[in-house]
């Protein structure tokens, strides 16, 4: 930086962006990761709401989870099982790689489809329990 | 010439923050933490989410569903709070921006984690009866 001319920073090649990519199952791996870390972020918010409405009384409760019962916050609770889900095997295959294992492309593709199959399954069968549990 | 520091007083003001290991290795342990944690909590979600406000109750006073609601809570939002800075350090350049929403997000997770804990304890520690301690 302190050497060249004025504005060659600018010149200097950037890092290949989203448009440059041929997306791939590992890409949708880390950017899933992500976004469901932010999903979740507002699902812990949500929870913290719950505790709050518990504490606050049978009315507050009532009106609480009255709300995630309406079809849209069935939509929301569906969403975040699947973000916990995802973001469990994302988390899980990331505790790998800070180990050194599981770096091979191959091996890298499968665990990311195996993470995103988990959390499909594990999602419709948490659905499927709360179902029949006469949660729904 | 635009620097009049000492070879020795540059070197020793940049690098490294020196917290970079315990920012990881905290992120890693709490990611371990929640693993198991998280299912039970799934597990938890599956009975109260077919339980009235009385029977939501009872579950929390029972000391084993009150802690391990309260690891959720506070490792969760923990993580949550690491794992948010990354995302906004990563993406927000423009320092007031970043400042500002680095302050929010721990704003937004001291006080969520703040009223959950309050309220978990709240009912964990009330005594039983009909809408124990509520006003």
């Amino acid at each position: 930086m302190s050497q060249g001319k004025p504005g060659a920073a600018k010149a200097r090649p950037l890092s290949p962006h989203l448009q440059v990519w041929r997306w791939h199952i590992t890409m949708w791996g880390s950017i899933l990761n992500r976004a469901t870390g932010v999903a979740l972020y507002v699902g812990a918010l949500i929870l913290a709401g719950w505790a709050i409405a518990l504490a606050s009384g049978q009315d507050a409760y009532i009106a609480f989870t009255g709300m995630l019962g309406t079809p849209l916050g069935l939509l929301v609770m569906f969403g975040l099982t699947f973000s916990l889900y995802f973001h469990l095997a994302a988390g899980v295959r990331h505790l790998f790689w800070d180990a050194g294992k599981g770096f091979d492309p191959k091996l890298a593709d499968l665990t990311g489809v195996a993470a995103l199959g988990f959390a499909v399954v594990a999602t419709l069968a948490t659905w499927a329990i709360a179902f029949m549990t006469g949660a729904l | 010439m635009s620097d009049f520091r000492t070879p020795l007083s540059r070197a020793r003001g940049l690098g490294s923050a020196k917290h970079g290991v315990s920012t990881w290795l905290f992120e890693r342990v709490s990611s371990i933490t929640l693993v198991p944690i998280v299912l039970w909590a799934v597990f938890s979600g599956l009975k109260l989410a077919s339980a009235d406000y009385q029977a939501a109750r009872v579950w929390m006073q029972s000391p084993v569903n009150a802690v391990l609601t309260l690891l959720l809570i506070i490792v969760g939002i923990w993580h949550m709070h690491v794992g948010l800075r990354v995302v906004i350090e990563d993406y927000i350049s423009k320092p007031l921006s970043r400042a500002a929403l680095l302050l929010l997000n721990m704003f937004v997770c001291g006080l969520g984690g703040a009223l959950a804990v309050f309220s978990i304890l709240k009912v964990a520690l009330s005594v039983g009866g009909l809408n124990g301690g509520a006003l």
